[in-house]
Formats: C-alpha cells, structure tokens, sequence
C-alpha cells in the first residue's frame, strides 16, 4: 500500500451556526472529498441546547468523523482522543477496503475470525503510527466560545504534544471563524508545530455570526489548493480516500 | 462512536445472562459488574471451570489491540505481568442482534492500590512500587511501555500481598506515542516531556502515583508544573525520604527501570537519602566510632585481667596466712 497523507478538519465550537450554508452539507462535501470532519462541542456548566447538538452529531456523521461535546476542562484529553480515533477509523476503513478486494465484497473485518483480526489490527496500528497527518483546525470565536480561548489553545498544544510523539509527520493549520473581514480567517499556516499559536490567540477578537458552514467551505478549498499547488511540485501525492464503517 | 442506549444496555446486563462465543461456543454466565472505563465493560462471569473477568464493548478496534497485548504477554514465560487470556470471541446480543467482540481472562481477587495502602499502612507504598518497577522492568525488557499506569489499573492480589496490572489498553510499543494515558499521570500533561513510549514514561507514572499516594485528594497543574510536584515532595514527611529519587524519575533522568529500583532501595536503608559524598562521610564517622568501641574494648579487658589478677592475689595472701 502507498502511503498518502490523512487529512482532517477538526471543528471546535460551542452552538449553533446562523449564517450562510448548512454545514452539515458542507461536511458531507469534504468528505466525498477524502477530508474527514471531526467536532468537539465545548460546554459552559450548563448543557448545550438541543439544536447545536444535533448540528455537531450531524456535521461529524456525515463528515465521516468522530464528535465529543464535552465541558471546557476536559478538552485537552478529548482533542487528542477525538483525532486519533478518527485517524484509526479511517486507516481501518482502508484497511477494510483493501480486505475486501483480496477476500470478496462481503467480508469486513468482524467477518474474520478473532484471531485473524489481531493481524489485522496491527497493521492498523502500524499505520497509525506512520502516516503523515494534516489536521486542519477551525476554531469558532464568536460570542461566548471567547472565554474559552485559553482552553482550546492549551488543547491544541496538548495535541500536538500528543501527535508529534508518533513516527509520522505532522501539519497543522488553523483558522478561526468569523474572521476580521470575512468568514473565516486563516491565523496559523501549515506547520509542524502548533506552538506559533501563543502570539496569535491574544489578538484574537470575536465576531457576532457564526458562519459554521461557509467556514467548512473555505478550509476544504484550503486543503485543495495546497494539494494542487504540492502536485505541480512533486508530480505524485496520493491520499487516503475517507470510507464509512 | 459508542451509540449511547447500546452503551447502556451493556453495561447493565442482569445477572444470569449467558454470553455464549460465536467461535469457540464457550459460554459465560455474568455474576455482576466489576467495572467500566472509556473503552468498554468488564463483568465477572462464570465458566465451566473457574471464575473469570469478561470485558465487551462495541469498540471492536480496542479490543483487539488490548487482546493483541495480552497475547504478547502470555507469551512471557512464568511472569505474570497482566492477566492471563483465556478465550476472544464475538457474542450475537439478543436484544439489539448485534455482534458484540468481547474476551475473557483470569479473575484477580484483590484491592485497588490505594484502598490496600489505606487499610494496611502507609509503609507499603514502596514496598508495592518496588514491586510495581519489577513488573515494568520485565515489561520494558520485552520492548513495551506499560502507558496508562495508574492506581486504578493497580491490583493487589493475596495472600502474599503482590502486584498485578490491569487493563492493558494503554501498552505500546517502544519509540511510538502513547497509546492511551490518564492526564494526572501523564509527563505531557504537567509540561515535563514527550508522549512518545520510553521507560522514562512510565517512571513518570510511578513518580506521581507515590506523591498521590501522600496527598489522597486530586490536585491539578498551576503553572509551572515541575515546580509545584518539588514542593509538594518536600512539604510530605513521607515523599521527603525519597525526594532524591522521586525528582530524578519526574525529570526523566531514570533511563532504565533498574536505576530508579536500586535508588529506591538505597533511600529505604537510609534514613534520610544523601547524596553520595555525604553518604561516604557518613561511613567515615562509622568507621572512627567503631575503633573508639575497639579502644575501649581494650580498657575494658585490661580491667578485667587486673581485677582478676587483684582476686588471686588476695586469694593467695589468705592461703598464705592460713
């Protein structure tokens, strides 16, 4: 098997979007796309209304990714669960794909015998721990996800703690919703460390709207840009295609 | 994702349910819930044979890396590093008909960590830690990292109290990144090191469950990290006796287990550690107060001799007189 880059979006808000396309939609663009999009619902002490829930469980699911509504203190430990259980569901559901073309359409792998599966499995792990990942994180700052801020950047240095302990490598991407001018607003380029971070997040205001879904149309283009601009130059990049379970 | 009325109803199965393998047809009857944890539920369960621990969960990609581990470790002869596997198996659940993995392994009667430690003393924390190194020692030895080292994941099994770890879904390979971790035992957590599976991870670990163990309430990182766990082993009577060896392991300077092992035996045999030219001039006085004992050991003969000398003396002058 040739090894691509995995690529995932990951979408840390607090509520409900109001403005421009349903990122629902969006969601399931990215992932016809080969993007996985991942959501991280971060509380106050009170629960999330019953709308931005079913936004975030809806965005993931048809993203092909994992979601986590947890509260702000827990968001360390879940960032970095969250992104790696969506890299192994993905890495198995190429695992899983490449099963299928040697042992016929119908056979996945619950089908093989439990021994088998181990086999299986540590491929999977072996994978995981190899392949290069680009994470593309789209932060919302508006209203009151601004208090959290200090939160979500300790998270995000958590993760990429956790991530640049692996063999593979690491790209990182931020950008924060609604922007100053637009949309969204790109405050971090690719880089292998999320440490740049600390100098960025201060300056950070935040804005009224929360344009969820034409913020996941700007990152996918993102993605494909960088994509077509790294083909003129290597001539040969191939990626991992998102499957569902 | 776990679906969250599946996750519920698993986790509550009645007692007497029988969980019967589509494989290997072997079956279990559920006796009651022994625990549950982020990745699935462990019942203890009956088989023909013997009592046994049974954990499932819909995450089937978890449970077969933590069965993959056990495999490993079944494989090491004669030393019971987890508990040992039994059988793996999937169970068509009768009431949602799913395929639910699930695998079973040896039962280990016995008290968590912490709970031993409050019923039988405080002396036992090192005398279990070095119990614990020398589990991580053969564990290390075979190219892994324990990762999730925890008290919870510490079993005390009798009579002769000894050690056991459980639940190995945080086991990793050598030179990956952690697999699984707890933030409070976690060197990244409190800005100390890397994720990536070393030794030195888990002597981190073992640092933090000894300074847990002295201060029973959970506390949490304020700023500079390495600074608050060194004041905290010094303001404990306990931690300060080992202080030396605790700040080696949370800095990471321990590369190998049996170097924290053998500072750790040092620091029981005295009363207080000292580093190593203190501890030389330590033997220096022993030896000089030895000799004053040998000086006076001949006074003391000397003595005795002229004492005795004295009594003949006597006793020959009335033999004389007589």
């Amino acid at each position: 098997m040739r090894k691509g880059a995995l690529r995932q979006i990951l979408l840390i808000t607090d509520g409900c979007s109001n403005h421009g396309e349903d990122p629902i939609a969006m969601a399931a663009l990215a992932r016809e796309q080969g993007i996985t999009v991942n959501v991280i619902g971060v509380l106050d002490q009170d629960t999330i209304d019953e709308n931005g829930l079913r936004e975030i469980e809806g965005i993931a699911m048809s993203g092909g990714g994992v979601s986590q509504v947890v509260y702000a203190k827990q968001l360390s430990q879940t960032v970095q669960m969250v992104t790696r259980k969506a890299m192994t569901q993905t890495l198995q559901g190429v695992v899983n794909r490449e099963l299928k073309q040697i042992l016929g359409s119908d056979v996945s792998l619950e089908d093989l015998p439990p021994e088998k599966r181990g086999e299986v499995m540590e491929v999977v792990d072996e994978l995981g721990e190899t392949v290069e990942l680009e994470v593309l994180i789209l932060i919302d700052t508006s209203g009151s996800m601004k208090t959290k801020l200090p939160t979500v950047k300790e998270a995000l240095f958590d993760l990429s703690l956790s991530l640049n302990a692996r063999i593979g490598d690491n790209r990182f991407a931020v950008f924060v919703f609604p922007g100053k001018h637009s949309d969204v607003e790109k405050v971090l380029d690719w880089t292998p460390k999320l440490e740049a971070l600390s100098t960025i997040f201060p300056k950070l205001t935040s804005g009224g709207l929360t344009p969820t879904g034409p913020a996941l149309r700007e990152a996918m283009t993102y993605f494909n840009q960088k994509r077509s601009l790294r083909r003129l130059i290597s001539g040969d990049e191939s990626y991992f295609e998102e499957s569902s379970m | 994702m776990m679906n969250h009325t599946l996750k519920n109803h698993l986790c509550n199965l009645r007692a007497g349910t029988v969980i019967t393998g589509k494989w290997h047809k072997h079956g279990y009857k559920i006796i009651k819930r022994l625990g549950k944890g982020a990745n699935g539920v462990v019942y203890l369960a009956e088989s023909t044979k013997e009592l046994v621990a049974l954990k499932l969960s819909d995450n089937s990609t978890a449970i077969t890396s933590e069965v993959n581990v056990l495999r490993r470790f079944s494989k090491v002869q004669g030393v019971a590093l987890g508990p040992s596997l039994l059988d793996v198996d999937d169970w068509r659940d009768p009431y949602t008909n799913q395929v639910i993995p699930f695998y079973v392994m040896e039962y280990i009667k016995g008290d968590e960590f912490f709970t031993f430690i409050r019923k039988r003393g405080k002396e036992w924390i090192v005398i279990l830690v070095l119990q614990l190194l020398s589990a991580l020692e053969k564990l290390h030895k075979e190219g892994w990292v324990f990762g999730d080292l925890k008290p919870e994941n510490l079993l005390v099994a009798g009579p002769a109290p000894t050690i056991r770890l459980l639940d190995v879904g945080g086991t990793t390979l050598q030179g990956r990144a952690i697999k699984e971790f707890t933030e409070f035992y976690d060197r990244g957590y409190w800005g100390i090191g890397s994720r990536k599976a070393e030794p030195s991870y888990d002597l981190f670990a073992v640092a933090m469950i000894m300074i847990h163990a002295c201060y029973p309430t959970r506390f949490e990182k304020k700023g500079d990290g390495r600074r608050q766990l060194m004041s905290m082993i010094q303001a404990d009577a306990t931690l300060r006796k080992y202080q030396s060896v605790l700040i080696k392991a949370i800095n990471g300077e321990y590369k190998q287990v049996a170097e924290m092992k053998r500072d750790l035996i040092a620091a029981i045999h005295h009363d207080s550690y000292m580093p190593r030219q203190k501890t030389n001039e330590r033997t220096r006085t022993a030896g000089r107060h030895k000799k004053r004992k040998k000086r006076s050991g001949l006074v003391e003969t000397t003595m005795i001799v002229m004492a005795l000398l004295f009594i003949y003396v006597l006793y020959i002058y009335g033999k004389v007189l007589q």
